[in-house]
Order: structure tokens, then sequence, then C-alpha cells
């Protein structure tokens, strides 16, 4: 049988702050391709691991102007093209009256976008991950904090990286097998 | 941001002391996975489930024969139906608030409380829903209401605020439904990893969807959050005031006035945080979950009740105010109506139900004790539906003309169908509690101290 490959290199820490500054050394250190995985959010770690900006925001924002210019758009067509009605010869296109339907389009597809689009970017629904196949990982989500180091970083190495997680002093370090 | 856990000016703390990350997290998961189900729940739950029945009883013998088997008539056509849609969409609006406007407002207390108040919402739109459905005669033919192609070369009319309100209610509830599941999703995870019987494993597993809880999809995860309660926050607003469209823009004395948006939303949230406490004050105490939800918690929410309450009796004041003032002799007669006509004991029932007794909560002692609380919550319940019973049928029931009044009076299908939804929403609540963490656990664990050293690093 083939020995598995490895995904990457697991090590696990006790507090927030421990993953923190451990997160910051390796990214200083010329680590990359490394990721953490904590129990609940913490901000300053996706700063460490290099992770600044994200596309939600675009996406919400996207999201927002269809649904106000649809909700608008569809309104306007309807009563001015599509099903026009005279009341009292008040104009067809009697904006103000559309202003509450085009404003809850506007937060009903920003709104799916943002959920939408977050776990599109997460590429979640995922059921499966190389990291669940470390058995300690289940802590990840109560009280432990794992950093990895994936091994398709270019400083990869197996012993030397092994090494340099060990000077972190983490609770224990596991393989990732792919 | 204060340090949530330090006890400052006397007041309760947040959280117990003496919690970590692992205890948190063992105490809320232990209640949906290993704690066995009590005598208590089956029989609440049972209970719920048979009043669930009586529901669809009445449900299926109002299909059978039309509206007719209500009390609703010529004048009186709304009835308990829009009393019960306005009562209920109200009571869920505390959650959205809760959720959403105090995370903005970095209320960190919210913590313990929101994902309860967002279930609490989810079941309230649904019993909302339930009831313009049921009163519009032809229930299958509802889909009417939206644009969608079709062969009778019709479409809605979208000046109408009833469509306006088509439109708040639907994105309503949709949103409140992501939100709370976009909340949960962590948690969900944590109950898959915890969970040692296999069937728990794969629901869990599949509803959790792979959240691995990586720093990437924390960061993206919290701009989602933050940005769906930004969108959520003039939501919440943006739907009572649609629904208080729904009367003022009628030109029916008591309805065309303009301070109904203000003071629906300000009523729905009296309402909502009244029922929050209704469901917390027992919850806590059956779930032993004192420690999360604590003193302060009762505390603010009562506060906030205190608040919303006075000026829901602003609005009462400038609405006798302007019937008067405005000289209109229908409006005039709105309000003497309302003092001295045939429903004037439920008017006066009303004024002490939501301004007088309430006020009670100016005294600490009813703000923190929980059985007080729980009664003065159930006190500002009844008050709001009464305000919604009197804002429909008082002044519906005589308007212009003499000779088109007319009186109206609840039928036993009436009630049926009020105390049913009362019934679904609590099966629903008692099912939520049982298979669902009611506390989220990954935002409690951001309350400790350990996790805010971060911050201060």
């Amino acid at each position: 049988m083939k020995r598995a490959r490895i995904y990457g290199l697991m090590a696990e820490f006790d507090t927030p702050v421990e993953i923190v500054k451990a997160a910051r050394v390796t990214y200083e250190a010329g680590y990359k391709k490394i990721d953490a995985y904590t129990p609940f959010p913490i901000e300053e770690l996706a700063e460490a691991i290099g992770f600044h900006k994200n596309g939600v925001p675009l996406v919400v924002l996207v999201g927002g102007l269809l649904g106000c210019s649809g909700g608008f758009l569809l309104q306007w067509w309807i009563a001015t093209i599509s099903y026009p009605i005279n009341v009292g010869g008040r104009p067809f296109n009697s904006w103000p009256a559309f202003i509450p339907v085009t404003f809850e389009m506007t937060i009903l597809f920003a709104g799916l976008a943002a959920v939408f689009g977050m776990l599109a970017l997460n590429g979640l629904p995922m059921p499966h991950h190389p990291v669940f196949n470390v058995p300690r990982f289940a802590f990840a989500s109560k009280d432990r904090f794992f950093l990895i180091i994936f091994s398709s970083d270019p400083n990869y190495n197996a012993v030397r990286t092994r090494a340099f997680l060990e000077t972190l002093a983490p609770r224990s370090i596991s393989e990732v097998p792919d | 941001m204060d340090d949530p856990t330090q006890v400052e000016t006397g007041r309760a703390p947040v959280i117990g002391p003496g919690y970590t990350f692992g205890t948190i997290t063992d105490k809320i998961s232990s209640i949906v996975l290993t704690r066995p189900t009590s005598t208590g729940w089956l029989i609440g739950f049972g209970i719920s489930f048979l009043i669930v029945m009586v529901l669809l009883y009445a449900i299926g013998y109002l299909f059978l024969r039309g509206v007719g088997i209500w009390g609703v008539n010529i004048p009186v056509g709304w009835g308990f139906a829009i009393v019960n849609f306005v009562w209920w969409i109200g009571i869920g609006h505390a959650g959205t608030l809760i959720s959403a406007i105090l995370l903005l407002l970095r209320q960190s207390w919210r913590n313990s409380i929101n994902r309860f108040a967002e279930a609490m919402t989810l079941f309230a739109v649904a019993c909302a829903g339930l009831f313009p459905l049921l009163h519009l005669g032809r229930p299958w033919l509802f889909y009417w209401l939206f644009p969608y192609p079709n062969s009778m070369n019709y479409w809605p009319q979208f000046r109408s605020p009833l469509v306006w309100d088509v439109f708040a209610v639907s994105t309503y509830f949709t949103i409140s439904l992501v939100f709370w599941f976009i909340g949960l999703i962590p948690d969900l995870a944590t109950l898959r990893d915890r969970a040692q019987n296999r069937i728990a494993q794969i629901v869990y597993g599949m509803l959790a969807m792979g959240w691995r809880g990586s720093a990437r999809h924390w960061h993206r995860y919290e701009t989602a959050y933050l940005l769906l309660a930004g969108l959520a926050t003039p939501l919440v607003l943006s739907v009572h005031t649609v629904v208080s469209f729904d009367f003022a823009i009628g030109i029916v004395p008591g309805w065309h006035t303009t301070i109904f948006p203000p003071y629906f939303v300000a009523g729905a949230i009296y309402s909502g945080f009244a029922m929050v406490l209704v469901l917390a004050i027992p919850i806590r105490k059956f779930y032993g979950v004192e420690d999360f939800i604590t003193e302060r918690h009762l505390e603010n929410s009562a506060m906030v009740m205190l608040a919303t309450g006075l000026i829901v009796a602003y609005g009462y004041v400038m609405e006798g105010f302007m019937n008067w003032y405005s000289g209109n002799v229908y409006e005039n007669y709105n309000l003497w109506n309302r003092l001295h006509g045939p429903y004037a004991p439920w008017y006066y029932a009303l004024l002490f139900c939501n301004i007088v007794l309430p006020q009670v909560l100016w005294i600490r002692k009813f703000r923190t004790q929980p059985l007080w609380l729980f009664l003065v919550s159930l006190d500002v319940l009844l008050g709001m539906w009464l305000e919604r019973f009197i804002i429909v049928v008082v002044s519906l029931h005589r308007d212009f003309l003499n000779s088109s009044w007319g009186m109206y009076y609840p039928t036993r299908w009436d009630w049926a169908i009020f105390i049913g939804t009362i019934g679904m929403f609590a099966a629903a609540m008692f099912l939520f509690i049982r298979i669902l963490p009611m506390i989220s656990i990954f935002e409690l664990r951001t309350l400790l101290p350990e996790a805010e050293e971060v911050k201060s690093e």
C-alpha cells in the first residue's frame, strides 16, 4: 500500500493568546500557506496568518444593487407598461409608492448574498476535509486552538517544519494525512 | 466594550464566574445531547401539541365552511385575524432587535439570549403569517399576491400597502431564518463533534456543512454576520412600519395618523421583550442556565420594556390629542367612542395593562425578581394584544355613517385559532430547546476573560 500523502502539520494550543502569537511567529518565519482553527472568531488571528481582505462586502453590495434595481424596475414596468391602471389621472410611474417594496427587495437580495456569498467563498458545504482526519481536531469546536502549515508551502519540509513547530511549545503536533 | 465578567455598579455579571471554554460547551451541548428528556418537557410539549391539534381542527373547519364561522362582518371586516397578525409579528421584533441592533451597539450581554430570541422571532412570524392567509377566504390562491407571469394577464397592485406587507413580512421571515441559521452553524459543528449517537452525528454534521472554524472562514463569517445585522436593523424597523401603513394609509378615523409607524415599532419591541422574558424566565430555571442568563439580562430587558412602554404611552397621548386637536368630527368621535363606547372597558384595560402597571418596573425589585418580572411581562403581552384589538375593532365598528355601525363578537373559532397559534408557538419552542443549542455557545465563549485577553495584547 502506498503511504498516504501528507496534507500538513498541525500544532495544538490551549489559549487564544498562544495561537495568535504562534501564528504571527510562523508567518514571519516565512510560512505563508498556513491556517488556524479556533472554536470562536478571533479577529487578530486572521491578520496574523496574513488574511486581510475578504470578498463578502462586494458580494453583498452587488446583491443589494441587484435587488434594488430589479425591485424598482419590476414595479415600474408593471405600472407603466404591462398593466397600467389609471387612478384618477395620477401618473403611472408613481414612484413614491414603489419605495417600500424596492427597499424590501434590496434587503432581501443583499441578505441572501451575504449568506450564500459567505458560504460559497468559504467553500461550504464541504462535508469532508483532511483536517478532520486528526482525532484531536474534534476539540477545535470546543476549547482547543490549532495551527496548520500546509505541505504545499514552498518552505515545507517534514523534519524542519516539525522542529520549527516544536519551538512554539504546542500541546501536541500531528501529521494531517490527505 | 466593558469587561462583561466584571461586576460594575453592583449589577449582576453577564456570565457567572468560573467558566471555561470547555465547561460552557459541555453545559449547553449536554442539554441537547446527553440530558434525558424530562417529564416536564414531555408534559409541556404534549399540551402544546394538543393545542396544535385544536388549531388544525379549527383551520380544517374554516377551509370547509369559509370565514363566515368567524365573528367578522361588515363593518368589522378585519377582526381577530388582523389583531393576532399584528400582535404576533410585533412579538417577533424583539428577536431581531436583540440579534442585530444590540450587536451593532456592541451590547455583549445579548450573546446569551440572542439564539432563542431569534427562534422566537421565527416562530412568531410563522404564527403571524398564518392569519392573513386564513383571512383570504380563498387561501389556496395566496400566490396571486406575488408578481409572477400568469395567464390572467394580471399583476399585483404595488401602490397598495397590503402588497407592501406581503413583501415586508416574507423578506423579514427569510432574513430572520438565514440569520438564525448562520448563527447556528458553528454550534452545529460543536454538536457534531460532541454527539455520540450516529444519527445525531449525521444530522448535525449535514447541518453544520463541514464547518471547521478556519480563521479565514471566521473572518468572512464575521463580516457576513455584521453585514446581515446591518441589513436586519432597517428591515425590522421597516416591517412594523409597513404593517402600520396597512392602517395609516386608510382613511378610517383612528387609523389615518402619521404617528402610527414609530408607535407601532415601539409597541412591537415592547411586546417582544415581554415575550423574551416570558420564555427566558422559565427556561433559565428549568435548565439551570442562570449563570448564562443572569439577573443582568432580566434587568436590561425590563429596562428596554420600560423605555418602549413609555414611547407607547406617548403614542396613546398623541393619538388622543390629535383626535381632539384635528377638530375633525369623526376623529373626535373616535376618541369619545374609545372612552365611552361599547368597548370602553377594553380600552381602560389596555391603558391599565400597557401604561399603569408596567410603571412598577421603575422599582429595582420588579426588574430583578423573576416571578414579578414574569407577571409584568404577561400583563404587557395582554396589553399589547388589547391595543391591536382597540385599533382594529373600535376604529372599524363605528366609522362615518351611523347607518353602517355595527358590533364585533369573536366566535369560538376565532378563539380556537388564536389559542391554537399560541400552542403552535409553544410546541415549536419546546422542540427547539430540545434539539438545538438554545444559547449561542461560540458567542458565549467570546465573553470569557481568556478570549478578551487577545484584544489587550
